[in-house]
């Protein structure tokens, strides 16, 4: 059974007819081609699905695409502004967050609300958030510091992000 | 360590993919979307080890929307495996099944849940043979037989080697320590479950994408197995998500796919579940070790005997390796006079180990350095100590004919003694002062060697290891073509700093197309911590003949000699006349003028320097890094809880290339090995795997990963590229054994086994009350007889070879 749907995706409406028992996960990467939301788990296990909805996270795998009617999601396609990158994105490839890379999409996103809840987050704050979003490669550590950087730099005037180092 | 005169090596620069990666637009295997594309299940084995009595697949072809059913009976009749000499596996099994998830059947449907129906409407049938489910166990039944190959009933690989008399330095040692250790399994649980798209096309070639760190191996093996030429076969490493060595071998559903587009005539793509993943595995083999050592008055190691037993699993994989590696590295850290080395590989009815980070290393290591914090203790010296006066000589060889180039490891010591306090923290805390409450801290120290590339193929040739083209036009455009596969560790970044830094460009100048077996001159993939330092060798290579070239194209055009040419900040000119630098996409169209198409081969073999005895090959490296390890813990000793405050690893990388991507490496490999330590178990029960699923098989999450503390050490190596060795995998070995070490140090109880787990810390409390023996640990090692040793001379203590043989230079 199939089932018409609106999705707000990174700002841009989505009229669906999705099969009722699809997960947000399924209908973003196979019907939107957003395949920047990855999975590992598909049982909401693991955070690497993660996505915003309404500004909260939330595990794509286990959302039901058609009770998200009207709402507003977010991917890690989101993120930037145009070809302007977000400040996490920006400190992440910066600082080496990213290796494999699999995991940094729903990290990024789990940080992005984190901010926006709590501006300048202690690192302890920063390690409760992303405590569901595992990572098998960086030992945490450089996601941790990218975090505190993209935090500094979005509270800093201006000025300071002239010290962002360049491609 | 001055790196002034570099522009690249050694700045903290990002990858070159990195913009790709914090956008979502890098693309891995199950990304990728074909026109017409199919969807494929595998159908896996309920049974541990069974016959097959019987496989109908009527009633799943006929389900609407299945393009095609293969079973075993499709695919050419050959068994296959990772290593000549370990052919034992098939990718769907025709008669036998050796443990639950072995595949025996493949659906292709119009999409994922009809696959997976349809795989449920295959009707199969059983006769089971009893499972063999340990060491124990497979030796105790030579009446059941996994396979019909080996040294010896359910004996995969059975090794003993002798260099030198260690009964007659046992006999003058004044310390003799004989200890018991044991080293669960755990698995590489990548982030990525491994994916694949097969697409035979109607010219009848074969592309296969996939999640491999290794397409050179499955490019080969794919020949083998479909009964097609190599020639007609692609095979192109999409972005890995995560390997640790467990996207190593050729799987089933990567030639299930293949299969399967070939009988469809569509692209097919499998993507496993993770609980898939989790029986896939050939990650760390349980072992179990018995280690002998005879110590001097000072602490110097007279001798040293080693026994392993390895739970393989229920195929070869790279178990042969896996095997030698328990024995065969743990003298290249300290000065080890004499040394045997007897181990043995077994078969069991579970998912077949085989490479994980440090390879085969990190159990004897575990072993070794939790024995010489014992020695240390009854010797009454302390444990770094005793450890910097032992170190092996630099540019010496060991007993087992491995030859050590630069060890950069008094100097690892050094620097995590100092960082961490250790004197004042040895003295301040410890199980035998008062502590508060119930909480008891300690720290511990280990130490680890690791190769930085294996030095022989996984099958016998004289080609190179890594190659390397490199092409330069008109446009100013250099492309880099490299068969290496990045599995985030930056692989294709240090294929664009170091050809940026020879031609004095910017990485971002550089396009790197790695991973394409049409395309790409062949590396044998990304294990053995092999790929910086050969890739990079072949890229330092391909890049000065295309420099050489240029030079000599503007030496002709400014009329000066070559040799006083340098390229620089996108230019190529004489340094004392700047202003006539003729910019590089100019001086490239001289060049293309001069010599017609510019596209220089680099090609790098390691230098040959195997011992000369059977098994010599397995063990030597172009150089070994060094790393040194101090954890900081508390124990709670009422719930058994143990609380990492602080890590310190200092690791000898040669020189760091990019200070930000080894310290990445040092981090995630601490962060490993801290899982392997305190809670990762691959374990079953009943054939079953009792935790296949990321919520139940504990990995530590941030609030699990303490404060990490990185310190690069650099020796400068003369056979890295700029020095450089490997980061990827040394730096796990150590921090197990100091994890151990501390929780000694903090309540006197021994751990010669992992996981350490809180209920474990109660159990050895407890022993400790009663008066008992406080350590956990095995009892008793099985009854097995190992092979006459092989006897050799200890090559100990002679010089390196000055000038080793190098082939393609």
């Amino acid at each position: 059974m199939k089932r018409r749907v609106t999705l707000r995706v990174n700002g841009e409406p989505h009229d669906l007819l999705v099969p009722v028992h699809k997960t947000l996960l399924e209908v973003l990467r196979e019907d939107l081609r957003l395949t920047g939301t990855k999975h590992g788990c598909e049982l909401g296990e693991c955070g690497t699905c993660t996505v915003l909805l309404d500004g909260v996270p939330v595990l794509s795998c286990l959302a039901l695409t058609v009770d998200l009617e009207g709402r507003a999601i977010k991917t890690v396609e989101g993120m930037a502004d145009g070809s302007r990158l977000h400040p996490l994105q920006q400190a992440f490839a910066e600082l080496g967050a990213a290796q494999c890379g699999y995991c940094t999409p729903g990290i990024l996103l789990t940080a992005e609300a984190l901010l926006a809840e709590i501006p300048a987050p202690s690192r302890d704050e920063i390690r409760e958030a992303l405590a569901g979003n595992l990572c098998r490669c960086t030992g945490y550590t450089k996601i941790l510091e990218s975090v505190e950087l993209a935090a500094l730099r979005m509270s800093a005037p201006p000025a300071r992000l002239a010290g962002e180092r360049s491609r | 360590m001055s790196s002034a005169k570099f522009s690249i090596i050694g700045q903290p620069l990002p990858k070159i993919d990195a913009w790709a990666k914090v956008t979502g637009d890098t693309k891995y295997a199950d990304d990728l979307v074909l026109p017409r594309m199919a969807f494929a299940k595998l159908l896996r084995s309920s049974a541990p080890h069974a016959l097959i009595t019987r496989i109908d697949t009527t009633c799943a072809r006929q389900l609407p929307g299945v393009y095609a059913v293969i079973t075993g009976a499709d695919l050419p009749p050959v068994k296959f495996g990772i290593l000549p000499v370990s052919q034992d596996e098939e990718a769907l099994c025709r008669t036998k099944v050796r443990m639950v998830g072995d595949a025996v059947a493949a659906v292709a449907a119009v999409d994922e849940e009809t696959a997976d129906r349809a795989t449920e409407l295959i009707e199969i049938e059983y006769q089971p043979l009893r499972a063999l489910m340990s060491i124990e166990e497979s030796l105790a039944h030579p009446e059941v037989r996994i396979h019909e190959y080996g040294d010896g009933p359910n004996v995969h690989k059975n090794v003993a080697l002798q260099f030198g008399d260690v009964e007659a330095a046992f006999a003058t040692s004044a310390l003799v320590r004989e200890d018991v250790f044991f080293f669960e399994g755990n698995t590489h649980s990548p982030m990525e479950q491994h994916a694949a798209v097969a697409h035979f096309g109607p010219d009848e070639k074969l592309t296969l994408w996939s999640s491999t760190q290794t397409p050179h191996y499955v490019h080969r093996l794919l020949a083998k197995i479909l009964d097609m030429p190599a020639a007609h076969i692609r095979v192109i490493a999409a972005a890995v998500g995560g390997g640790f060595g467990g996207k190593l071998d050729p799987f089933a559903h990567e030639i299930a796919a293949c299969k399967l587009s070939q009988v469809t005539g569509r692209p097919v793509k499998i993507t496993l579940t993770r609980e898939e993943v989790f029986y896939v595995h050939r990650g760390r083999h349980p072992v179990l070790m018995w280690l002998k050592t005879g110590f001097t008055r000072d602490g110097d190691i007279t001798g040293s005997h080693i026994k392993t037993w390895l739970d393989g699993g229920a195929y070869g994989s790279y178990g042969v390796a896996s095997t030698f590696y328990t024995g065969v590295i743990n003298p290249v850290t300290y000065k080890m006079p004499v040394y045997k080395f007897e181990g043995a590989r077994v078969f069991t009815n579970k998912p077949p180990c085989g490479p994980k980070r440090g390879h085969g290393t990190p159990q004897p290591r575990f072993a070794l350095e939790c024995q010489l914090d014992k020695a240390a203790e009854q010797l009454g010296l302390d444990p770094a100590e005793m450890r910097r006066r032992i170190l092996h000589e630099p540019f010496t060889k060991t007993a087992n004919h491995l030859t050590v180039t630069t060890i950069g490891l008094g100097e690892c010591i050094d620097k995590v003694v100092e960082a961490s306090g250790w004197r004042e923290k040895r003295r301040r805390f410890g199980h035998t002062r008062p502590g508060r409450g119930s909480r008891r801290r300690g720290v511990g120290i280990g130490c680890s060697a690791y190769m930085t590339g294996a030095g022989t193929a996984i099958y016998w040739n004289s080609m190179p290891h890594s190659g390397v083209i490199i092409r330069a036009d008109r446009s100013g455009g250099v492309a880099v073509l490299c068969g290496a596969t990045d599995i985030g560790q930056g692989s294709d970044s240090i294929l664009a700093y170091l050809p940026a830094e020879i031609l004095g460009l910017a990485p971002a100048d550089i396009r790197v197309h790695p991973a394409d077996t049409d395309l790409t001159p062949v590396d044998l993939g990304s294990y053995s911590s092999r790929v910086t330092l050969m890739c990079g060798m072949a890229a330092i290579q391909a890049s000065t003949r295309l420099r050489a070239a240029i030079f000599k194209a503007v030496a002709k055009k400014l009329a000066v000699h070559e040799e006083m040419l340098v390229a620089r900040d996108r230019k190529v000119g004489v340094a004392d006349d700047w202003d006539k630098a003729l910019p590089f996409a100019e001086a490239v169209a001289l060049a293309e003028s001069m010599h017609g198409v510019l596209a220089f081969p680099g090609s790098y073999a390691p230098p040959k320097r195997a011992g000369k005895y059977k098994g010599g090959g397995v063990g030597p490296s172009p150089c070994y890094s060094y790393s040194a390890c101090v954890v900081d813990l508390s124990v709670d000793e009422e719930t058994g809880e143990i609380i990492l405050h602080d890590v310190w690893v200092a690791h000898d990388i040669g020189r760091a290339l990019n200070p930000l991507l080894v310290e990445g490496q040092v981090e995630g490999s601490i962060y490993m090995g801290i899982g392997e330590a305190l809670m990762e178990g691959q374990v079953f029960r009943k054939g079953l795997h009792k935790q296949p699923s990321m919520l139940d098989y504990k990995s530590p999450t941030t609030l699990d990963t303490p404060n990490i503390h990185t310190i690069l050490v650099e020796t400068d190596d003369p056979e890295g590229p700029f020095g450089a060795k490997e980061a990827g995998q040394g730096p796990l070995l150590p921090v197990i054994p100091a994890i151990a070490n501390a929780i000694y140090h903090a309540i006197g109880v021994r751990f010669d086994e992992v996981p350490i787990s809180p209920d474990l810390i109660l159990k050895g409390l407890e022993l400790k009350r009663q008066g008992k023996t406080a350590r956990i640990g095995p009892e008793r090692i099985p009854l097995f007889t190992f092979k006459e040793p092989l006897v050799v001379e200890s090559a100990f203590g002679q010089p390196a070879e000055a000038i080793a043989e190098r082939p393609f230079h």
